[in-house]
This record gives C-alpha cells, sequence and structure tokens, in this order.
C-alpha cells in the first residue's frame, strides 16, 4: 500500500537529527515540519533570510514582512535570526545545513537529480535548488515512485534538464525508502504490502 | 534636508533614468520590494530595461506592472511563477530572461558590489547553468566561474533610515537588497520611516550610507501573496 503525502512526510521526518540545521523545499518537504520528533532539536532554515521559522500565524498576527521561501505568512520562534539572500546561500553552499528535503520530477541511479524544468512548457526557475543540492550535506528526496501514466520515474538517466549530478543521497517514495550506492540504489525499506517485484516493475535505475 | 532625502519616490528617480539601462530591484516575492520607486519608474516611460531581480512580482504588483507596460527588455531572476503576463511576453518571445540559481544570483550581486568580476561555485555544474562558462578544478571538486553583477540604478526597499542613508531592514523583508544596494552605480532607498541622524543604533545598521547616494520616505502596501494561517481552537 503506497504511502499517503502525510505518510510520506513522516517518513522524511525520520531523517532528522538532534542539533540538525534543516532546508525543506516546497510541498511534501514543507509537511515535515509537522513530524518532528518532540525529543529532538532542529531549526528550519528558509532561503529568502530566515533561520529558526515558526508555524503560520494566526490571523491577527500575520505580518508582510515575514514569510517563507514559499512565500508563504510565518511565525518567527525565539531563536530566530534574520539575514540577507548572500548570508542565506553562504549558509546553504558552504556546508553549514545539515540536510535539504525536497521534490524530485526525477532522479538517476547515480544520484542526478531533475526538478526544475521541463522544456516546451513554461519555465518557472531553479530558485534556490540548484544551490541546495550543491551545497548541502545531505539531500533527501521526496517523490512519487512513478509519473501519473505509471512510468517509473527513478531512471538510468534523467530526461529533463539537471538540477545537479550526483548530489542525492536518498529517495522516499510512496513505495519505499531508497539509498544512492555504487551501481545503483538499494532498497532500505518499503511501505505497507509493497514488494520488491513490484518495486522492480515501477523503476528503471538498477536495484542492487 | 540632506543632499540625500528626497520628498517622493518620482523625484528621487527625476535625472536618473535612461532607456536601455540596467536596475536592480530588490525584494523576495512581493516581499520587501521597493514599491513607489517600481511605481515611479513605470511613469518615467523608460525602455528596454534589464531589470535584475529574484522575482518578477504578479501580475498587478510589483514588477508585473512594468511588464505591463512593455518597459521590460529582460529579466534576470532565479524564479518567475507566479505572472501570467510575465509568461505571456516569454512564450512570445517579447522578453527575453536569464535563469541564476539563486544563491548564485545573490553572489553575483555581492561580488559585483564588493569590485569582485568572478568567483567559482559549484552551483550549476553538470546542469544546462554551467554550458559556455568556464571549469576549474579545486581540491578535486569541480566549480564554474560565475561573474560579478551591477547595475546602473538599484532601487531598495528598507525599513527605517536616515539623511546620511544608513539603513536597516525588517524580518525577511532584508532578503536582496543590502546586496543591491551595494551593487548600483546609484541607488535608491525608499523606507518607511526617515529618522533623525543618530537615532539609529550603528552597530545595528544594515546597509552603511556610503552605499546609498538618494532615500525617501514611501507609503507601502505591503501585499501578502500567500496568505496562510494558524486557527484557533474554538473552546
Amino acid at each position: 500500500m503506497p504511502w499517503t503525502r502525510n505518510e510520506l512526510a513522516r517518513e522524511a521526518a525520520k531523517e532528522l537529527q538532534d542539533g540538525f540545521y534543516v532546508n525543506l523545499g516546497i510541498g511534501i518537504p514543507t509537511l515535515v515540519a509537522n513530524h518532528i520528533p518532540s525529543n529532538i532539536d532542529v531549526t528550519l532554515q528558509s532561503e529568502n533570510g530566515m533561520l529558526g521559522m515558526g508555524a503560520f500565524p494566526y490571523e491577527e498576527d500575520v505580518d508582510p514582512d515575514l514569510i517563507n521561501a514559499g512565500k508563504q505568512t510565518i511565525t518567527e520562534l525565539d531563536r530566530t535570526s534574520y539575514f540577507s539572500s548572500a548570508d542565506s546561500f553562504a549558509m546553504i553552499r558552504g556546508g553549514h545545513i545539515d540536510l535539504s528535503i525536497l521534490g524530485a520530477m526525477e532522479v538517476s541511479e547515480t544520484g542526478d537529480l531533475a526538478n526544475w524544468m521541463i522544456p516546451g512548457k513554461m519555465v518557472k526557475g531553479m530558485g534556490g535548488a540548484m544551490d541546495l543540492v550543491a551545497g548541502v550535506k545531505r539531500v533527501v528526496v521526496v517523490m512519487d515512485h512513478t509519473n501519473k501514466k505509471g512510468e517509473p520515474k527513478i531512471l538510468k538517466q534523467c530526461t529533463l534538464p539537471l538540477t545537479g549530478i550526483k548530489v542525492v543521497d536518498r529517495i522516499i517514495s510512496d513505495l519505499g525508502v531508497f539509498d544512492i550506492v555504487p551501481g545503483g540504489i538499494k532498497i532500505v525499506s518499503l511501505s505497507p504490502e509493497t514488494t520488491e517485484e513490484e518495486v522492480r516493475a515501477k523503476t528503471e535505475a538498477a536495484i542492487v | 534636508m540632506s543632499r540625500k532625502i528626497f520628498p517622493n519616490a518620482t523625484e528621487a528617480l527625476s535625472g536618473l533614468v535612461q532607456d536601455g539601462m540596467t536596475i536592480m530591484a530588490g525584494g523576495f516575492g512581493l516581499c520587501g520590494i521597493p514599491e513607489n520607486l517600481i511605481l515611479a519608474l513605470r511613469e518615467s516611460g523608460a525602455q528596454n530595461l534589464t531589470v535584475v531581480s529574484n522575482n518578477a512580482g504578479v501580475d498587478d504588483f510589483g514588477l508585473g506592472l512594468l511588464l505591463q507596460t512593455r518597459q521590460i527588455k529582460k529579466m534576470i531572476s532565479s524564479y518567475v511563477g507566479e505572472n501570467k503576463e510575465f509568461e505571456r511576453q516569454f512564450l512570445n518571445d517579447e522578453l527575453e530572461l536569464e535563469f541564476n540559481p539563486q544563491g548564485t544570483l545573490a553572489e553575483r550581486i555581492r561580488a559585483g558590489g564588493a569590485g569582485i568580476p568572478g568567483f567559482y561555485t559549484k552551483t550549476g555544474v553538470g546542469t544546462l547553468i554551467a554550458e559556455g562558462k568556464e571549469h576549474k578544478e579545486f581540491g578535486g571538486e569541480t566549480y564554474i566561474l560565475e561573474s560579478g553583477l551591477t547595475a546602473d540604478i538599484s532601487i531598495v526597499k528598507a525599513w527605517r533610515g536616515d539623511a546620511q542613508g544608513n539603513l536597516i531592514y525588517r524580518k525577511t523583508a532584508r532578503n536582496f537588497n543590502p546586496m543591491m544596494a551595494t551593487a548600483g552605480r546609484v541607488t535608491i532607498a525608499e523606507v518607511e520611516e526617515i529618522v533623525e541622524v543618530g537615532v539609529l543604533d550603528p552597530d545595528h545598521i544594515h546597509t552603511p550610507g556610503i552605499f546609498v547616494q538618494r532615500i525617501l520616505e514611501g507609503q507601502h502596501e505591503k501585499r501578502v501573496e500567500q496568505r496562510t494561517i494558524t486557527q484557533r481552537e474554538t473552546a
């Protein structure tokens, strides 16, 4: 049984460790914030210039000067600091962020990631994704295992323009958790009732 | 009255704007954008502008207003997702677009303002961004050469400023504004409040006045793009 969006976020939250500085991408990765275990201390970075991101505000506390990278209104915490975009990407590119969790359109068996552009369609831009995958210590991708037609999204080689090469450490799909290892991808765990045969049928990348 | 203080955005821009100029505009989404100076730029009627800004506003606010009037020839941005008119002009080849990764864009502006013509980064190696750029190895890793960026005019938004041009930003409205303030041949800052010189704590100034040539107090709508809220539990 494939994991739901919320279950995917819960699985991804298992990546969090005490003391981590973490950047969460837009979409399912944002939901990971709802699953941070209460016994560990995690600080969320927002690449538009904030460390220590809080929850959405109450109606009366909405502040137009306080948004996250998805342009959503948010709140600050006691620990919060603000900084410029240059300082923000010094944290990201400089290897000071422990973990980046982000979405993907395609991942290759060598850890190449494509998540910003479909040629022929309107291109919105890469935002901070290329900097995040190039600079953050550990990159975890959260994605659907196949596309809407049921075709694999975990491939031998990406067909879409890349966000980065050899950057993904782990894939968490609705079917399971997979590590990028020499020679292909390795099954770490599967969602309930999902079989290795099913994963093999729905994956183009080599499974080792 | 100080040499730097101007009564409004229109006068602050007067005598500076010409067709074909490169303009940097601060802000992330609609947060921390120089609303008043964008409107004044629209009034100026300047054409064929190259605009450096992380985003392109929305259809009826921010830089979207300059797209409506077709004053922008080229955008240098990292993400332009929320703008239908942008999409229409781009798909009809009426608008040039240069995508930069967000961190590369921030660093190009920081470098430009600091007199650094180029720098190496690993962001974008192996992607479309790296095509045609010099590659170099440092410590066994590959990096690409990116160039510093400067502008004829930078327009920035701060929270408070003074007659010396010292600026303090507020929360995440800081974003690209401090680097852009350093990278403009002329930098114009609009602030919510101009205070007496000496009021701002010198230890808390984000942009020292040397980077700011003109300053004005503006009215700010501060439009919210995504109003996400937490509902109070009803007892």
